[in-house]
C-alpha cells in the first residue's frame, strides 16, 4: 500500500487539546489545499474531551485517531513512540508534522530512526517541489544564519516540526463534519522502562514560548535591582520576561528565562528588547517574532537591523516614559 | 542468560580485538580496547550489583564558532574557511555532568565525536576537562550523513564501546536540530530523557532526574543504561586544568572507520540518509526598522509617542 495523507500529531494537557494542535492543523490545511490530500490528525492521552476531538474536526482535520490508555495522560517516550509507529503502520501517512515542544522534539527523531525515515526540525516553511509532490521543508540553520531546504525522496513518511507560535491556530468552521477514531492501546504499547514521579509547575514564568508578548532584557539594564521596572512593563503588556545569555549567567534571572540559541526560541506577536544588542545567539531565539521592537543605547546595535520600530536612547528614559504611557491608557 | 550474553559479547569483542591487532594501527589502541573490556567485564555495569561503577559515554560535536561565521553574499553560503571551530557549547554540560557523576559515583567517561580528522581537538578538549578517554569516529565516507546516519554511526560506536549513560548535550549550534540524542536511542533501543535540568542521583541502578518542560519540571526516574539529553541548568562547567592538558596532550584518541565499525557505505554519508538538502538560502531582511533617536528628553518623549503610534496601528496593545 502507498502512504498518502497529511497528518498532525496534535497534543493533549489533563485530555484537553493543546494549542500547538490547532497551530498544526493551519499548516495541514495549507499544504493539503495545494495537494488534494486528506488531513488527519493524531492524538494519544487517557480520557481526552470529545468537544475538543469535535473541535479538530472543525478546525480542519477530515480525520481523528486518537489512542487511550493508562500511562498515555502526560509524554513518555516509549509508550507515545509505539502509538505514534501504531499509526503510522496502520495508516501509512505521507507526511506528519509535529509540534517542536519538549515532546515533539523527543517523539519525531526517535520515531524517524525507528521507521527509518528522515526527520527535519524546525521548519519555517512547507511547500511541495513540483513535479515530485515531495515536501519541501525550509529551516533556518547556523544559528539563523542560513535557510535550508531539505527533502526526503525515497522514504516516507516525511516527517517535520514546526515551532510552536510559527502559525496562527486554525479557525473553527461550525458544523464541519470528520471522522473521530477512538483506540485503546494494548498493555504492550503501555510499557514504559521511564516512570514519571511528579510535576512541579513554573509559577513565577509566564511561558515564555507560549506567550504573546515578551519584553526582553539585555545587559543595559545594568543591575538585579532594575528589573523591577521591566517585570512592571511587562506586567502591563500582559507580557512574559526573557533575557539574554548576558543576564541569566550574571544570576539576575534563572535559566528558563533565556532566549536564544542555547535557551528558548520565542515566536510572539510583539517583541520588545530592552537594552540588548541582539548577538547573533540572541536574534537566533527570537527573530520569527511577528513584531520587533528595540530600545537601546547604541544606534548601530545588530538588533535595529532586524527590529520594525527602533529607539536609539537611554533605557532608564525611555522604560519609565513607556510604563507612564501604559498606565494612562489604562485609566482611560 | 546476561553471563552468556557478557561473554557472548567478550567472544565477539575478543574476534575483533584480534582482527584489529591483525588490521590496524598501534599496539596502544588494541590495549585501550581490550583494558575497556576488561573493566565492563571484571567490574560490571550498575546491573551486575554490588558497587556502582558505571560507563559514561559522552557523544559531542565540533562546530564552527557561530558568532564568527560569515555569508557569502553572492552565493549565500557559509563561509568556513578560517573560522575557528569549538566544541559545541551545549556539549560542555554534558561533558560536565559525566564528570560530576564520576565524582559521586565512581564512573569512566568516554567522549566521542564523528568528524574530521581535526574533530580530535575536540575530543583533546574533552581529555582536558576531565574525560578518562575518547574516540574519533572518522572517515570520509560519514561526509554528508544526515541525523539518521549519524544517529547510526554514533550508536555502533557507543556499542563498541560500553555505556551505562549516554549523555548528550540538548544539540549542536550549527545544525540546530537536536534529533541525534534521541536518533542514538532509538537505534540502541534505550528509553532517553531529554531536557534533563539537574540529576538528583542514581541510586542502585535507577536514575531520577527532572526534565524541563513548556510549563514546569518533570521528575522522572529510569533503570541504566539509558540516554539523557541535557539543558544548561545541569551542570556548571569547569575549564581545562593544566593538568588536564598535559592529559590531553599526551592522551591517545583511536579513530575508528566503516570497516572498523562493520557499517556499510550505502547506509551512511549522502547514499544513506533519507534527508537532502536542496537548496541554501540566506535569510530575506523583510524588516526596515523606523529607527528614532532619542537624544534629550523631548526626543525621547516623542519617540516614544511615536512608538504608541506604531504599536496602535500594528494593534498590538
Amino acid at each position: 500500500m502507498s502512504h498518502s495523507g497529511i497528518w498532525i500529531v496534535a497534543e493533549q494537557r489533563d485530555g484537553r487539546v493543546s494549542r500547538i494542535s490547532y497551530e498544526l492543523l493551519t499548516r495541514g490545511l495549507e499544504l493539503a489545499a495545494k495537494s488534494g490530500a486528506k488531513l488527519s490528525a493524531m492524538i494519544f492521552g487517557n480520557q481526552i474531551e470529545d468537544s475538543g476531538l469535535q473541535q479538530l474536526i472543525e478546525c480542519g482535520a477530515d480525520r481523528v485517531v486518537c489512542i487511550e490508555g493508562a500511562g498515555l495522560e502526560t509524554f513518555l517516550i516509549e509508550p507515545y513512540a509505539a502509538c505514534m509507529i501504531k499509526v503510522i503502520d496502520k495508516y501509512k501517512p505521507e507526511i506528519i508534522i509535529a509540534g517542536a515542544t519538549s515532546s515533539g522534539r523527543t517523539l519525531m527523531p526517535y520515531v524517524a530512526i525507528k521507521h527509518n525515515t528522515g526527520l527535519t526540525a524546525d521548519c519555517t516553511e512547507l511547500d511541495f517541489e513540483v513535479g515530485t509532490g515531495n515536501l519541501l521543508q525550509t529551516r533556518p540553520a547556523i544559528g539563523g544564519n542560513i535557510l535550508a531546504t531539505i527533502k526526503t525522496p525515497d522514504h516516507r513518511p516525511q516527517m517535520a516540526t514546526v515551532r510552536p507560535r510559527s502559525a496562527r491556530p486554525a479557525l473553527i468552521q461550525p458544523g464541519r463534519s470528520g471522522e473521530i477514531i477512538r483506540l485503546k492501546a494494548d498493555s504492550e504499547m503501555l510499557k514504559s522502562r521511564i516512570i514519571r514521579q511528579g510535576f512541579v509547575a513554573n509559577e513565577d514564568v509566564v511561558a515564555l514560548a507560549d506567550a504573546d508578548t515578551v519584553v526582553a532584557v539585555g545587559r543595559g539594564i545594568k543591575k538585579a535591582e532594575n528589573l523591577a521596572m521591566i517585570n512592571q512593563l511587562a506586567a502591563l503588556l500582559g507580557a512574559a520576561v526573557g533575557a539574554t545569555r548576558d543576564v541569566i549567567d550574571r544570576g539576575w534571572m534563572n535559566y528558563p528565562h533565556q532566549i536564544g540559541l542555547s535557551g528558548q526560541t520565542v515566536t510572539p506577536k510583539l517583541y520588545i528588547g530592552i537594552g540588548l544588542s541582539g548577538t547573533i545567539q540572541h536574534l537566533a531565539g527570537m527573530q520569527t517574532a511577528e513584531n520587533i521592537i528595540a530600545v537601546n543605547s547604541d544606534p548601530e546595535a545588530q538588533i535595529f537591523k532586524v527590529a520594525d520600530f527602533g529607539i536609539a536612547g537611554d533605557l532608564f528614559e525611555i522604560v519609565p516614559l513607556m510604563i507612564a504611557r501604559l498606565k494612562r491608557g489604562q485609566a482611560l | 542468560m546476561i553471563r552468556i550474553a557478557i561473554l557472548e559479547s567478550l567472544l565477539l569483542n575478543s574476534i575483533m580485538f584480534v582482527k584489529d591487532f591483525l588490521d590496524r594501527i598501534t599496539g596502544l589502541f588494541c590495549f585501550v580496547v581490550l583494558y575497556m573490556n576488561l573493566r565492563k567485564f571484571g567490574c560490571g555495569s550498575a546491573a551486575l550489583g554490588g558497587e556502582i561503577w558505571m560507563q559514561v559515554v559522552v557523544p559531542i560535536k565540533q562546530v564552527p564558532e557561530t558568532k564568527r561565521v560569515k555569508m557569502d553574499e553572492a552565493t549565500g553560503t557559509v563561509i568556513r574557511d578560517g573560522v575557528e571551530s569549538i566544541v559545541n557549547p551545549l556539549d560542555l554540560y554534558s561533558i560536565e555532568l559525566a564528570l560530576e557523576l564520576k565524582r559521586r559515583y565512581g564512573a569512566e567517561v568516554i567522549a566521542v565525536t564523528m568528524g574530521p580528522p581535526k574533530a580530535v581537538d575536540a575530543l583533546k578538549e574533552a581529555v582536558s576537562m576531565g574525560c578518562d578517554s575518547a574516540v574519533l569516529i572518522s572517515d570520509p565516507v560519514f561526509g554528508g550523513s544526515d541525523t539518521w546516519a549519524t544517529s547510526l554511526i554514533l550508536s555502533e560506536s557507543i556499542k563498541r564501546i560500553g555505556y551505562d549513560i549516554i549523555i548528550c548535550g540538548e544539540r549542536a549550534t550549527d545544525g540546530d536540530t537536536g534529533q541525534v540524542g534521541p536518533g542514538v536511542a532509538a537505534f540502541l533501543n534505550l528509553p532517553v530523557m531529554t531536557y534533563v535540568s539537574k540529576v538528583e542521583g542514581v541510586e542502585g541502578s535507577v536514575c531520577t532526574v527532572e526534565r524541563m518542560v513548556e510549563d514546569g519540571y518533570e521528575r522522572l526516574s529510569c533503570s541504566l543504561p539509558l540516554v539523557l539529553t541535557v539543558v544548561k541548568e545541569v551542570s556548571d562547567p569547569g575549564l581545562p586544568t593544566l593538568r588536564g592538558k598535559q592529559r590531553a596532550k599526551a592522551a591517545v584518541i583511536p579513530c575508528w572507520d566503516h570497516e572498523l565499525l562493520g557499517i556499510e557505505p550505502s547506509d551512511v554519508g549522502l547514499p544513506g540518509s533519507p534527508t537532502r538538502v536542496v537548496k541554501i538560502s540566506k535569510p530575506k531582511v523583510t524588516r526596515q526598522c523606523q529607527l528614532c533617536f532619542a537624544g534629550d528628553e523631548q526626543m525621547a518623549d516623542d519617540s516614544v509617542d511615536k512608538l504608541f503610534k506604531h504599536l496602535t496601528r500594528k494593534e498590538l496593545l
